[in-house]
């Protein structure tokens, strides 16, 4: 940086002037500024090291009353905060019970409409009814009104031969035999039925019923009884196909 | 330069007694050493002004930061000790920056 004299500089230039000032000499006034300039280095060294290394203990009594507002107020709103999350996490926690409770309920009402729609094989105390036909009289409504005499009697499971009965089982006549659900049967017939044995098994027997009516056919009719432990086994799974047509209706209010 | 080598020489000292300041004088000396800062920029000032005053400089300096401590320690027995610590630092800051505006306009003519 050059000496610049233009109009606006008083003469001599302010450069000069700052270095004749700067010049080393041994007048008081340089000794005096050199010692009070001294003096605000050691105070600035000093307070920067101070303001470094000060901590609560250098603070005045309102800063302090400052802080410990602050960290009351903060301690305040953590606490309110531990407290909103921990009703959070309460809400969570019986959320996911109630989710198992509903989760269990759901599976066992699988598993009842398991068996109403014979998805899922079942076993329990019941009847086993064999029907041998050697004239091949037996008709698809003598099956029928079979199957509806054991629903009446409380049947809670039917399997004629290697079908099990539900509600959209079908019975047509074939040639020699019966299409239970379109598959051919022939004598004898093994209707294996769950149920209470004795109910079953009377209300085959009532006059006027299905075995008079088998019987005037030309057909026999068997029963046998296996209550208890033992009972009987339906086997045989209905396969269950995506409804075509029917979709859920909203219930009417 | 004797003042810039009077200015190494504190800084030296400073770093290597690094004394405790007493408790006493804690709220006081930043507000001394602004004060004093504030002086120093008004010497070199007047110094490019071709007024400089060796009598003035050091009572100017001694006093400014004298009457700065003095102020802030009044107000801390009113009440008001932070609040005047910053009106005193506001005072000297502006102060501070119209000296060195002046310094600037004197040594860069701008």
């Amino acid at each position: 940086m050059s000496e610049r004299p233009t109009s606006a500089t008083p003469v001599p230039g302010p450069w000069r002037r700052l270095r004749r000032a700067a010049a080393p000499r041994a007048t008081r006034a340089q000794v005096l500024a050199g010692v009070l300039c001294a003096a605000l280095g050691f105070g600035v060294v000093v307070q920067v090291r101070q303001t470094d290394t000060s901590g609560l203990a250098d603070l005045r009594e309102s800063d302090l009353v400052r802080i410990l507002d602050d960290t009351t107020e903060r301690g305040d709103r953590l606490a309110a905060e531990v407290q909103e999350l921990e009703a959070t996490r309460r809400e969570l926690t019986e959320g996911s019970d109630r989710a198992a409770a509903a989760e269990q309920a759901a599976a066992a009402r699988a598993r009842e409409y398991g068996l109403l729609a014979g998805t899922l094989p079942a076993h329990g105390p019941g009847i086993v009814a064999t029907i041998t036909d050697p004239g091949s009289a037996l008709r698809s409504t003598n099956l029928i009104q079979l199957v509806q005499e054991l629903r009446d009697s409380g049947a809670e499971g039917i399997q004629v031969g290697g079908t099990r009965v539900v509600a959209q089982t079908a019975f047509a006549d074939g040639s020699g035999g019966v299409l239970v659900d379109g598959r051919p049967e022939r004598s004898p017939y093994v209707v294996t039925v769950i149920g209470d044995p004795s109910t079953l098994a009377t209300a085959l027997d009532i006059p006027g019923g299905v075995r008079e009516t088998l019987r005037s056919a030309g057909a026999d009719l068997d029963v046998q009884q296996r209550p208890g432990e033992d009972g009987v086994s339906l086997t045989a799974l209905h396969a269950v196909s995506a409804p075509q047509y029917a979709r859920p209706a909203s219930p009417q209010q | 330069m004797i003042a810039a080598v009077g200015l190494v020489v504190g800084v030296v000292l400073g770093v290597l007694l690094h004394p405790e300041v007493p408790v006493a004088l804690q709220p006081y000396l930043p507000i001394a050493v602004v004060a004093a800062l504030d002086a120093v920029f008004g010497g070199l000032r007047a110094v490019l002004d071709g007024i400089f005053d060796d009598k003035v400089f050091v009572v100017s300096f001694l006093s400014n930061a004298v009457v700065a401590a003095l102020v802030v320690y009044l107000g801390d027995q009113l009440g008001v000790g932070s609040q005047l610590s910053t009106g005193v630092v506001v005072v000297l800051g502006v102060r501070i920056f119209s000296n060195v505006a002046a310094i600037r306009r004197h040594l860069f003519n701008a």
